[in-house]
């Protein structure tokens, strides 16, 4: 290249060296990498497989139920016309791999990136360490990741979870941090002046006050993670995102509408049903009712001397 | 054993906090303090707080209250000095260890009442008891209870979220009161109520105190406040403590300037009450005498009116000269007792209601506590000098120069009925 023209800086080779990294990780971790590529990918498609031994009619009235008891029957009736769709346009099996991965990417993800931001919300020099990485994570090219995933795990669908998985990790991190962060500093200075325990205060009063922008984040995590999933396509996993990848390479319009349309039904579905786990709703929903309704009959017991 | 021991504390912010306390020490101030980048927030603050009493920490804006208190249950570390909670000195404990002290000993209210939004009311107050490790049922009684106390029986399964401004701040009583301690430690805690629910949460708090036998550390910047609940008041500025001493003392004996004009604008009615402007009657008369021995006791003690009390030192009625001196010459067997008129009010009544009360009687005002016990009594005259200067008007006669036979009403084992 010739831009080094008219420059004293002098060329570093970045891109050599990391193809050096993942060589030499390749070459002396192989067995490793098999094993693990080969443990992950039976536990996705033993995901994957559940979610297609169902059914597609009890699928759909199990997530249509799933969405009257977090958020509305009206929601439960759109989703499950939705639905319903996309098993019509004969999209059903790859909507169900596609949705095995975000599932599973996303817990994973939350599992990783709660407990991180915990720590980073309670430790300034973890916070400081955790945010140029997350920037790091989230600016770079989505497709960045499925180079280096596809030459270490081999084609299917282990790089395409493991990229979606970094991918879509940072927004947990960060408004796991922010939520606690953002806890009323009285509500926790009250956690300490009775006594409580850092632990006691953290699952009493902390996570439970941060629960709206921890969902938040876990809405953005699946968010991420379903258009993750789509590129995956192009590392060789299953799903809407190889048909879409395939409708590019074959210019065949028919199969992207069909398989795009299926994507935004599965977007629409999880980020109401999300956002309903975390937000405003919460209140009206039947979760919070049940609760409230058990704390009536206490206090009842209590009063009545039962 | 005083309950609560502060001693010499300093609470400074900044990088390495104690160079400050050093340079405070040596003379410097606070701003000298500032421009090295550190904040005293609190300097040299000594008090001792007694067993079952109310005592205030008042000041403006800023001069380190929230601080200090905060250093009464380690919620902030003291920079240098200690405080000693029941003898034990708690700025050595360990996390275990303090947090014991927080379960056992004190709890905390808070200005803006810091419930939990997502646990009823019930949870709420039982919080404390559920650190502790108390098992549910226990909980709930107990939590149940400490509701009643403070007005909320029934309220135990609401949310937050449906209560007013006041009801959450008792809540945030009761969940103080459920944990049980003897100590409790108050940070503006009416200071978001508005005035009518204050004045409620006033009157309502210091029954409890009474009732319950709490000691408890007030903060305000409410002077009236300060002055209405405070067995004793410690005046801060700047973070310093400027004075430390009862309502009066405060208002009548000011340390220095600042103290004084801080008081000047305080209504002396609102703030004295009926205890402080009360006198010892003279003379009373047992409830079995005629008029011969009131008539007696009049003309030794010049006086033209005359307590009359029973046994138990309730208020029997009261006779003027003028009719025991009718009653003595047409040789009537009963005393002429005047009752209907005779007006009464409780010793921590504040001047100024009870200037409606005197207004409306020519008999003195009889003080009795609520057991109906007589305590003392303000005739008109001391009433009006209370009014115009503020200060309690003696009439230089002590009880004790009372004469054999008669009784005083400080002193029960003397009442003996002539
Ligand atoms: N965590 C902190 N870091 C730095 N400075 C602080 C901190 N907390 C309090 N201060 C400073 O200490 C001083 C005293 O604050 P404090 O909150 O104790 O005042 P206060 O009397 O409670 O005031 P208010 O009536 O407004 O609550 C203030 O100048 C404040 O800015
Ligand atoms: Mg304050």
């Amino acid at each position: 290249m010739d831009d080094q023209e008219g420059t004293f800086i002098p060329v570093i080779e970045v891109g050599e060296w990391v193809e050096g990294r993942v060589d030499w990780l390749t070459g002396n971790f192989r067995e490793a990498f098999r094993t693990f590529s080969d443990l992950l990918g039976t536990l996705i498609n033993g995901l994957i497989d559940a979610l297609l031994f169902v059914p597609p009619d009890l699928m759909i009235l199990l997530l249509a139920l799933l969405g009257f008891a977090l958020r509305s029957w009206q929601f439960a009736l759109g989703s499950a016309l939705g639905l319903s769709a996309v098993v019509a346009m004969g999209m059903w099996e790859a909507a169900m791999q596609t949705l095995g991965i975000v599932v599973f990417a996303t817990v994973v993800a939350v599992l990783i990136a709660v407990p991180i931001g915990v720590l980073a919300a309670r430790n300034r020099v973890v916070s400081n360490i955790t945010r140029p990485v997350l920037d790091f994570m989230q600016t770079m090219p989505a497709f960045v990741y499925l180079v280096p995933a596809v030459i270490l795990f081999g084609i299917g669908f282990v790089p395409g979870l493991l990229s979606t998985i970094v991918f879509a990790l940072p927004p947990g991190v960060r408004l796991t941090e922010l939520g606690i962060r953002q806890v009323d500093a009285e509500t926790v200075e009250a956690g300490q002046a009775f006594g409580a325990t850092p632990r006691q205060i953290l699952r009493g009063i902390q996570l439970p006050l941060a629960t709206p922008t921890i969902m938040a984040g876990v809405n953005q995590v699946i968010m991420l993670a379903l258009s993750m999933a789509v590129i995956a396509g192009m590392a060789g996993a299953d799903g809407l995102g190889k048909l879409i990848v395939e409708s590019i390479a074959r210019l065949n319009v028919g199969l992207g509408a069909e398989a795009g349309l299926s994507v935004v039904v599965l977007a629409i579905y999880l980020d109401r049903l999300t956002a309903a786990i975390g937000g405003s709703g919460a209140d009206k929903s039947l979760g919070a009712m049940i609760r409230r309704s058990k704390g009536r009959s206490m206090a009842q017991r209590v009063t009545t001397g039962i | 054993m005083p309950a609560i021991e502060a001693n010499e504390v300093f609470k400074i912010f900044g990088r390495r906090p104690e160079r400050g306390v050093r340079a405070l020490q040596e003379g410097k101030t606070r701003e000298d303090l500032r421009k090295q980048g550190l904040t005293a927030a609190v300097i040299d603050a000594s008090f001792t707080v007694d067993p079952g009493e109310i005592f205030v920490v008042m000041g403006l804006s800023g001069s380190g209250k929230s601080t200090l208190i905060r250093t009464v249950n380690r919620l902030l570390d003291p920079t240098a000095g200690s405080v000693v909670i029941d003898g034990t000195d708690i700025s050595s404990l360990d996390g275990a260890a303090l947090r014991r002290v927080r379960r056992e000993k004190i709890s905390m209210v808070f200005q803006h009442f810091a419930l939990l939004p997502h646990r009823t009311v019930g949870e709420n107050a039982a919080y404390g008891l559920k650190v502790q490790g108390l098992n549910r049922s226990d909980r709930e009684t107990r939590a149940e209870e400490a509701l009643g106390m403070v007005g909320l029986g029934g309220w135990g399964a609401s949310m937050p979220s449906e209560l007013s401004g006041g009801m959450r701040q008792r809540v945030g009583l009761a969940r103080a009161l459920a944990a049980g301690t003897d100590i409790m430690l108050m940070d503006e805690a009416f200071s978001a109520l508005d005035p009518l629910i204050r004045r409620e949460m006033q009157d309502q708090l210091i029954d409890l105190q009474q009732r319950l036998d709490k000691t408890i550390l007030f903060i305000t910047h409410d002077l009236n406040e300060a002055m209405r609940l405070g067995d004793h008041i410690a005046m801060m500025r700047d973070g310093r403590i400027e004075q430390i001493g009862t309502a009066e003392q405060i208002l009548n004996n000011p340390v220095n300037n600042y103290v004084a004009e801080f008081v000047q604008d305080v209504d002396r009615t609102r703030v004295l009450t009926a205890a402080n402007v009360m006198e010892q009657p003279v003379a009373v008369l047992g409830a079995g005498a005629g008029p011969q021995a009131a008539h007696k006791l009049m003309r030794e003690h010049q006086l033209s009116w005359l307590l009359v009390v029973n046994r138990d030192r309730t208020v029997h009625g009261l006779v003027w000269s003028h009719q025991v001196a009718t009653a003595v010459r047409e040789g009537q067997e009963d005393l002429p007792l005047y009752r209907d008129g005779l007006r009464f009010t409780t010793p921590d009544t504040t001047l100024n209601d009870l200037f409606v009360d005197a207004a409306s009687s020519p008999a003195p005002l009889v003080v009795r506590d609520d057991d109906g016990h007589l305590v003392g009594v303000i005739p008109d005259v001391t009433l009006l000098t209370a009014m115009a200067n503020g200060q309690p008007a003696g009439n230089g006669q002590s009880p004790e120069s009372a004469p054999p036979g008669i009784q005083t009403p400080t002193d029960p084992s003397t009442a003996e009925v002539i």
